[in-house]
């Protein structure tokens, strides 16, 4: 019999408990969310599980909300698969937001630890027992972590793009309506 | 952060060879593979510690060609992504294309009519068919078989030309629509398919006949780079690598998406996981897309080529320029200013090289709150050092070429 998403819920509510919460199923995928301490040995659950048997790490990432609380600001999302029933689950972690940090899953599965690596990369997530955690797609001596919400997609310093050429004023700017576009710079 | 040390891998290595020579008065260098090699087909350096030809360690240096995509991706209209996805696995760009599509079909449950589904399915197919012929000929070249390469390269372009008689373009395609695709398949874009249809088997036998079987090309693939099934599970393989060492698992049998449930078609295994499997899982996987893709052209279905969605399809050009409402709509598509719900989703295609999938959480704005690309070469690539650990050079590029890492989809 097919593993359904209410059989997954049932067992890991049984054995987590108050650890876990917020279960939905947004597009028939079984999501919740768990406690950041709890996140890998849940994982382990799942894959040594006789019955959930969720035997690869699809994907995970992270995802920054800088407007939540404190505690709430970053999340670590990761996705299962279960190829013999052909189910999926999606949970998520949240993290701290001045002190992202949480369990490493490479214990668990070799192909986390580039995904951590990027996450690290990206939005500066430790993962406690990663064997290299270091940045993978940006160059080293980089300081920021380009994928928090507060850097914006270009660097606002830059002064060889000009937005009056494209028809667009700054928004602070006193020569609007009085600049031809290309005209006195 | 400042308990994490950063020390250039040389560095290691350099320790590594005093070791080594203190004890036992071994010679070992370092080799710097790439980041532009000829022979590694994209911008990815290993630095290597070698035994005379032996590969002893590996350090792979990847983002060569990062592109932020991930982050262009949350500050632009659903629209404006499509060219993103082209330039990831950019051998096969029409899958990736379509992937987004349905990605952001699901989101906002729209119903693709059929005959759009089937052309898609005959793209996709055609974009899978020249990704494994890049592969497995340019696998070939490496090994010294230029032959063949020449023999299948010009049906590659046969392709091209049938995407532009869709999309008018060819490598980076920006394919497809919300809802379809931006125009049916024109006559001449079917006859060029009949053609191919009827030219590319022969072509194909001809390049099988001279590589599959030759004895040198054996001798160089066969054992080498090998990786057992439950280990592949583990390094997150997905796609033709998996199914080399012997996992049938494959997104179109699993998780049907564009009507694949219509087609009849075979998923062939390999058993040891080896460069040799890998070739012929690919040449086969070829044989099969042939198959779909005329089963699809044989049984396409008569009806409109995109649903009839007009918050989210552009209107008729002659419309725009003659109605008011059609004109507004236009604006607003453009604009990106279309109705998007709040949710998460996942969607997943067999890319060319793998589970590709998309994650796209939205918070019901007009960009993407977060889009996340699973890319199978990203996640695969990290077995590599594994993989050429104790084997010669000449093998590592024989296996890095059998494994089809595209830089781009590599780097996003």
């Amino acid at each position: 019999m097919a593993l359904d998403n209410a059989t997954v819920q049932q067992k890991v509510a049984e054995k987590f408990g108050e650890a876990v919460k917020d279960f939905t199923e947004p597009y028939d995928m079984l999501t919740f969310e768990v406690d950041r301490d709890k996140a890998i040995e849940l994982m382990q659950f799942l894959r040594d599980d006789d019955i959930l048997r969720f035997n690869f790490l699809t994907t995970m990432c992270g995802i920054h909300f800088p407007d939540n609380e404190v505690e709430r600001q970053f999340a670590v999302m990761y996705q299962m698969h279960n190829w013999l029933d052909n189910t999926r689950v999606r949970f998520k972690a949240f993290l701290n937001g001045e002190n992202p940090e949480v369990e490493s899953a490479t214990r668990l599965f070799n192909s986390a630890n580039w995904m951590e690596r990027e996450a690290f990369d990206f939005y500066g997530i430790i993962f406690k027992g990663h064997p290299d955690l270091k940045r993978i797609l940006n160059m080293d001596e980089m300081v920021s972590f380009p994928m928090r919400k507060e850097f914006p997609l270009e660097d606002q310093g830059r002064t060889d793009k000009d937005d009056r050429y494209f028809g667009r004023f700054p928004a602070n700017s006193a020569e609007v309506g009085s600049v031809t576009p290309g005209g006195n710079r | 952060m400042s308990e994490i040390v950063l020390k250039t891998i040389e560095e290691k290595y350099a320790e590594m060879i005093k070791q080594r020579e203190n004890e036992d008065g071994s010679e070992l260098s370092i080799l710097n593979l790439g980041p532009t090699h000829p022979a590694t087909h994209g911008i990815f350096q290993n630095v290597l510690l070698m035994d005379g030809e032996k590969i002893l360690d590996a350090e792979p240096t990847i983002g060569y060609i990062h592109r932020a995509f991930e982050k262009i991706a949350e500050n632009r209209p659903f629209y404006q992504i499509t060219p993103l996805t082209d330039r990831m696995n950019y051998c096969s760009s029409p899958i990736n294309n379509m992937g987004w599509w349905l990605t952001v079909e699901k989101l906002l449950g729209v119903e693709v009519p059929k005959r759009a589904q089937y052309i898609r399915v005959i793209m996709m197919e055609l974009a899978r068919i020249t990704d494994h012929l890049i592969c497995n000929s340019i696998l070939a070249v490496d090994s010294g078989a230029f032959t063949g390469f020449l023999y299948v390269m010009q049906y590659r372009e046969k392709v091209y030309e049938i995407y532009e008689e869709l999309c008018g373009a060819r490598l980076t395609t920006n394919m497809g629509r919300i809802g379809g695709l931006e125009r049916d398949l024109s006559d001449t874009g079917f006859r060029k398919l009949r053609a191919f249809l009827k030219e590319f088997p022969v072509a194909f036998k001809e390049f099988e006949t001279l590589v599959s079987r030759n004895r040198i090309f054996m001798d160089r693939c066969i054992n080498v780079g090998g990786i057992s099934a439950e280990k592949a599970i583990s390094y997150g393989f997905t796609g033709p690598n998996l199914r080399a060492a012997g996992v049938d698992y494959d997104i179109r049998k699993v998780n049907p998406y564009s009507s694949y449930q219509d087609f009849e078609f075979d998923i062939p295994v390999g058993k040891s996981g080896d460069t040799y499997d890998r070739y012929c899982v690919r040449n086969e996987e070829v044989w099969q897309s042939v198959r779909i893709i005329q089963q699809a052209l044989d049984n396409m279905p008569d009806g409109p080529y995109h649903a009839d969605v007009p918050d989210y399809y552009l209107p008729p050009k002659e419309q725009v320029y003659n109605n008011m409402e059609a004109l507004i709509y236009h604006f607003k598509i453009v604009m990106g200013e279309i109705p998007v719900p709040k949710g998460e989703v996942y969607h997943a295609v067999e890319g060319g090289n793998g589970e590709l999938g998309f994650y796209l959480v939205s918070d019901g704005s007009r960009v993407p709150y977060r889009l996340h690309f699973r890319r199978p070469c990203f996640i695969y690539y990290q077995a590599f050092t594994e993989m050429i650990k104790g084997g010669y050079l000449s093998d590592a590029i024989l296996i890095l070429s059998s494994l089809n890492v595209i830089a781009g989809e590599l780097d996003s």
